[in-house]
């Protein structure tokens, strides 16, 4: 019988699964046990799954993968005022023209490779930003954004007799998926995305792009055409891009142009390097942590700050409120440029080296005095 | 082709980089089941020689016919699938992963061919292809070093391994650019005697070699080269004996 998983992938899929759907539990002595801010670590948790598989597995770096993300959204909004309120046909009709999206600036991007491959998805998505924003105003509804209105066609629903409903939001099957259903949801897809994306990995498919990584010349000249391997990688992970646009659209039915922006497409890239390059879950929690922080930090302001240094005499309390409020509040990107700048230049591997680190401590002060054998093994 | 044994003819070859002619007038003719070598002194034109063969360079005039198939214009992964593998000068290996996946992943491409969205199948459940890249490792005795980062090799296991990567595709002509260049001289012989049982299976072989025992140890026929010409041609005897190559290559090198 072919082995379907080992028992490691199966350990950590089990694993993975039980942190996701146990989070409104054990986050929310962190002040983060709400589902606005859990649906938002599941979807940036997809996006970063989904762009590991490119930059990580492959090692292209794209610089553009916000685009996938925007079109998901619009995609995704558009089936609920042309289809059906109902969430599933939305994410598969986003999913299939994020994809295809993918498919024809992928063939594009990919005759290069380098930086010369990251400058390319970087125009292509910046172009996708500008058309969005003002170009394709008739699709994208440009500066406002793409919304639900009351007079949304919405035929399927109208041919099974539910053309009126209030106010229109986003369901699935009749039940609505604003809190804990909304997470829930998503997390089913993280889970999803997390098990394909550790399929892929484990796949002679996935071998092959770890090779394309390691050497393309050599792929080149073993036999492998490594164009379609690479194409096959990026319009995956525009896929799992738009799903997670998609998802957005779910959760919060507006779909704007600036999700295409370059900083988004940037966030994703901080997110896998911060947690761990072509590890599988150091994506996640890079996604995680980041949009922790995003809603902890940028909701501070000088009145809390005051409030927190209050303790300091009066002068140094004020100068340290000073220096700190630029960190905080629409200033905490500063504060993740810090961040990611130490984690690059002590912990190159992400988060997940770190933890392999303190792993490897602990499994030296274990077994003290027994010969502490080199590690040969590749880690996967 | 006057020879039905040839197997690879490279016909009126010329390749210049810039004013440089690294290879000009080339007319080889490669027989079947044979082991040919190509000497000659740093900067001849071997490694070009081999990379226009490859499609790693295209020829400037003249085209290479490799079993009724004209290769030149050809990308390399297609003129692999045809059955031609290369060891090169410095080893192109795929230094993030392990030995034993270095090994499997051309056993892959000789099964799946080129390209093959196999995503969904568990590199676990490749049993019959990790045995035989076992099996390869065995053969060149890096058996115990398959769980290794290929990067982490010494020079001469790196090559053994990129041998070993070649030979488990079963390639009907194998190109070996220096192959043992770096390595002790146990492990030169061990891997003579590994490209003599090769010999033994038919496998044509063509190999670039300074190491003057390994090429009379090893070859049928040896062409000898400088600068960018082939200057003499015949069996191992022939080109000793012969007068310009003692004054080219043999006498001045070493
Ligand atoms: N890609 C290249 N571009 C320019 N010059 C090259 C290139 N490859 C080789 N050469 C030149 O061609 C000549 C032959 O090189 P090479 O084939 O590597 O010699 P050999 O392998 O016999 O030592 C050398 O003078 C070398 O500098
Ligand atoms: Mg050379």
């Amino acid at each position: 019988m072919p082995k379907f998983m080992s028992r490691n992938d199966l350990l950590l899929f089990a694993g993975f699964s039980l942190v996701v759907l146990a989070m409104p539990i054990w986050l929310a002595p962190f002040g983060a046990g709400y589902p606005d801010l859990l649906q938002r670590f599941m979807i940036f948790g997809i996006f970063a799954v989904g762009f590991n598989i490119l930059f990580g597995l492959t090692g292209y770096l794209s610089f553009g993968h916000a685009a996938f993300f925007g079109v998901g959204s619009y995609a995704a909004v558009w089936s609920f005022k042309l289809l059906t309120l109902d969430a599933i046909p939305a994410m598969i009709f986003a999913v299939v023209i994020s994809g295809l999206f993918a498919l024809v600036i992928g063939f594009l991007c990919l005759r290069r490779s380098g930086i010369y491959f990251s400058i390319l998805t970087l125009a292509f998505a910046q172009m996708s930003y500008n058309l969005a924003y003002s170009v394709l105003t008739p699709i994208t509804n440009g500066e406002t954004g793409l919304q639900l209105t009351l007079n949304d066609p919405r035929v399927l629903d109208a041919a099974v007799g539910q053309g009126f409903v209030g106010q229109p939001v986003p369901n699935l099957l009749g039940q609505q998926l604003s809190g804990y259903a909304g997470f829930y949801f998503c997390a089913s897809f993280l889970i999803l995305g997390f098990f394909i994306a550790q399929r892929i990995a484990g796949s002679p498919f996935g071998m092959m792009l770890k090779a394309i990584k390691s050497n393309q010349t050599r792929m080149q000249f073993t036999g492998f055409n490594t164009r379609p391997y690479a194409l096959s990688a990026f319009v995956i992970s525009g896929m799992y891009a738009g799903l997670a646009g998609a998802l957005l659209a779910v959760t919060d039915p507006l779909a704007g142009a600036e999700r295409m922006q370059w900083t988004a497409s940037g966030e994703v890239v901080l997110m896998t390097i911060l947690g761990g390059v072509g590890t599988l879950v150091g994506p996640v929690i890079g996604a995680w942590i980041i949009k922790y922080f995003e809603n902890i930090l940028s909701a501070l302001n000088d009145n809390i700050l005051a409030r927190f240094w209050s303790f300091l005499p009066e002068g140094v309390a004020d100068v340290l409120v000073k220096v700190t409020s630029k960190f905080v509040g629409d200033g905490w990107h500063l504060t993740l440029g810090l961040a990611f700048v130490i984690v690059v230049i002590f912990l190159p591997g992400g988060i997940m080296e770190g933890v392999r680190r303190v792993a490897a401590l602990f499994r030296r002060s274990g077994s003290s005095g027994a010969k502490t054998a080199p590690q040969t093994q590749p880690a996967e | 082709m006057a020879n039905p044994n040839v197997v690879l003819h490279v016909a009126d070859v010329h390749k210049r980089f810039g004013g440089l002619h690294a290879l000009s007038d080339i007319d080889l003719q490669i027989e079947e089941g044979k082991t040919h070598a190509i000497i000659g002194p740093n900067g001849a034109g071997k490694s070009t020689l081999l990379n226009v063969i490859i499609g790693k360079l295209a020829p400037s005039s003249g085209q290479v016919v490799f079993d009724g198939n004209v290769l030149t214009g050809k990308k390399p992964y297609q003129i692999n699938q045809l059955g031609i593998a290369r060891v090169f000068q410095t080893p192109e290996i795929f230094a993030d992963l392990s030995v034993l996946h270095n090994v499997m992943i051309p056993a892959l491409a000789k099964r799946d061919g080129m390209f093959t969205l196999n995503m969904m199948r568990s590199l676990e459940s490749e049993t019959g292809i990790r045995a035989e890249a076992e099996h390869m490792l065995e053969d060149v005795g890096m058996l115990n070093r398959r769980g290794m980062l290929a990067g982490s090799l010494s020079r001469g296991d790196k090559r053994r391994m990129e041998l070993a990567m070649c030979l488990i595709q079963h390639p009907r002509l194998l190109l070996l650019d220096e192959p043992t260049a770096g390595m002790s001289r146990h492990d030169t012989n061990t891997t003579i005697e590994l490209l003599k049982k090769i010999k033994a299976r038919g496998m044509t072989k063509v190999i670039i070699e300074h190491d003057m025992h390994v090429v009379f140890s090893l070859a049928d026929k040896i062409s000898v080269l400088a600068q960018g010409r082939i200057i003499a041609d015949g069996t191992p005897d022939q080109v000793r004996g012969n007068p310009k190559v003692q004054e080219a290559y043999l006498g001045g090198a070493h």
